[in-house]
């Protein structure tokens, strides 16, 4: 699982740098110019945004220089602090400690080494089925039944959407597709940036031109000029990358399309859990994003759907 | 060393430390607070700025902290822990004599009235100690600490770590108010602390 740093790699790596300097260019005009009210607080944490965004720029870049081993390492740092998040907000008892212990320090682990081994068949069972029967049992043999069900439905939740939905992005690295193989780390590339700029586009479109709220009960800042402004410009980049995926420019357009809407849904269903918590943020981990949570709420929804549209249909 | 721990702390227990009600000072103060987890002084003592951390003591039971190699190495060489007796306290061992000349020493204390670590979640009725102690020292401010999550990272009874976000918040100081009875004041510290509890 070498990712090789070839002539396309370079080019989407140079591109995301381009956006960044444009991006941190663009801030810093709006800062000179915007000195006072609303507006100041708005540009802040559009700037603290844009810092946090070099920053994990930087780290995943890293993560994939060093391989392979790299991003399964990275993902599994982000699936331990989205878990962590997770279940601060998630209220569980005395009784599920030591579940609790086993999902961080036995089954997150295990999820990202059945990705370096590449382990297909019980990467994609080991949390659905064992963990789902086996962490009950540990909290059952503590001998707490109050709010049992809630809480065990609360902590599988926890571990599919913080574990198994997010160690779909690396897995990216293990499938073998006809033609592109050794090229994998682009593909991941394509996910990742399809899904994290169909986010900053939402959020630009909605601030721009933004009127008409979507979900005004789950998420208020969401709108329908945002939404569609977003899921279409962020598709038509996605199709303008298919040069860097096996994809036609077309199947590349229909790939961006679905993580985009998939993207999209993830915040909504993310944010119906922060409002019912009564939470505006997950954590306080990314300057300016929230929590890490935050940040890849619609990666988690994207990454399973998108691995398997891929596997279908191109291994 | 001490910093290296309070950094670990920091990282292990991710407590984010709010200052709600006063600002970080070092003016001669008590920290009070809940207490459901062997975790709880170290993270109020690593919230702390390096300059208050170095005035401040815990408080801690001497019949716990005094056995085996570990734990009186952290008390006294680490956290410079106030160890007082509460088992059998008398007229020459007593707690509160301990507190107050710890105070006139110009530190400030970190104590935790219920007692001892609560496991039901709920706090327990606050020990008359800490009415005792406004009342000999009108002048020193009394720190209501929130100490939220650690009973999840450990609780009582437990040896292994579940990695949840702890937090520590400090609200406003509570003052002892002219001829306010014991009870009152027991009662109305404890709901200082209750107030930060985040619906």
């Amino acid at each position: 699982m070498i990712l090789k740093l070839d002539q396309q790699t370079i080019y989407l790596v140079g591109g995301v740098l381009a956006l960044l300097v444009i991006s941190s260019l663009i801030g810093w005009v709006l800062a000179k110019r915007v000195t006072g009210g609303n507006g100041k607080a708005t540009i802040d944490n559009l700037n603290a945004r844009i810092r946090a965004w070099w920053m994990m720029v930087a780290v995943f870049g890293l993560a994939m220089a060093t391989g392979g081993i790299g991003s399964i390492v990275l993902f599994a740092l982000t699936s331990f602090f989205a878990l962590r998040e997770f279940i601060t907000l998630t209220p569980t008892r005395a009784g599920d400690h030591r579940a609790l212990f086993l999902a961080f320090f036995l089954i997150l682990p295990l999820q990202y080494y059945l990705i370096a081994i590449k382990w297909y068949g019980l990467f994609t069972i080991m949390i659905p089925v064992y963990a789902f029967l086996f962490l009950p049992i540990r909290s059952a043999i503590a001998g707490d039944c109050a709010n049992f069900l809630e809480r065990t439905a609360k902590i599988q939740w926890g571990l599919m959407i913080c574990i198994y939905c997010v160690s779909h992005v690396p897995a990216l690295l293990t499938l073998n597709l006809p033609g592109y193989a050794g090229q994998n780390g682009k593909l991941m590339f394509y996910f990742v940036l399809v899904a994290q700029i169909s986010d900053v586009l939402q959020y630009v479109w909605g601030k721009a031109l933004g009127r008409h709220k979507i979900a005004p009960n789950v998420s208020p800042n969401k709108t329908w000029e945002g939404f569609v402004g977003g899921v279409a410009s962020a598709t038509l980049i996605g199709a303008a990358l298919w040069w860097a995926t096996p994809f036609t420019p077309l199947q590349s357009a229909g790939m961006s399309l679905v993580i985009t809407l998939m993207g999209f849904f993830g915040g909504l269903v993310m944010s119906a859990i922060k409002r019912d918590r009564g939470v505006k943020d997950y954590g306080n981990m990314i300057q300016g994003h929230g929590g890490v949570l935050d940040r890849i709420d619609s990666l988690c929804f994207a990454a399973p759907v998108f691995f398997h549209f891929t596997r279908y249909f191109f291994s | 060393m001490k910093a290296l721990l309070a950094a670990l702390a920091k990282i292990i227990t991710g407590a984010s430390a709010r200052w709600l009600g006063c600002a970080p000072d070092t003016r001669q103060r008590v920290y009070f607070a809940n207490h459901a987890s062997n975790l709880d002084a170290l993270v109020i003592w690593s919230a702390l700025p390096p300059p208050v951390r170095a005035l401040t003591r815990p408080v801690a039971a001497r019949d716990y902290w005094t056995k085996g190699r570990v734990r009186p190495y952290l008390a006294n060489h680490i956290f410079n822990a106030l160890l007082i007796e509460r088992k059998k306290p008398s007229v020459s061992d007593n707690p509160l004599k301990d507190m107050l000349t710890a105070l006139d020493d110009r530190h400030s204390l970190i104590i935790f009235p219920e007692g001892g670590r609560q496991t039901g979640g709920e706090m327990a009725p606050f020990k008359s100690g800490l009415y005792h102690l406004a009342k000999h020292r009108p002048d020193v401010e009394f720190i209501p600490v929130l100490i939220e999550n650690l009973n999840r990272i450990l609780p009582k009874g437990e040896f292994l770590l579940v990695p949840v976000l702890g937090g520590v918040n400090f609200g406003a100081p509570v003052k002892l108010e002219p001829g306010e009875a014991k009870d009152a004041f027991l009662q109305r510290t404890q709901v200082a602390i209750k107030e930060m509890i985040r619906p």
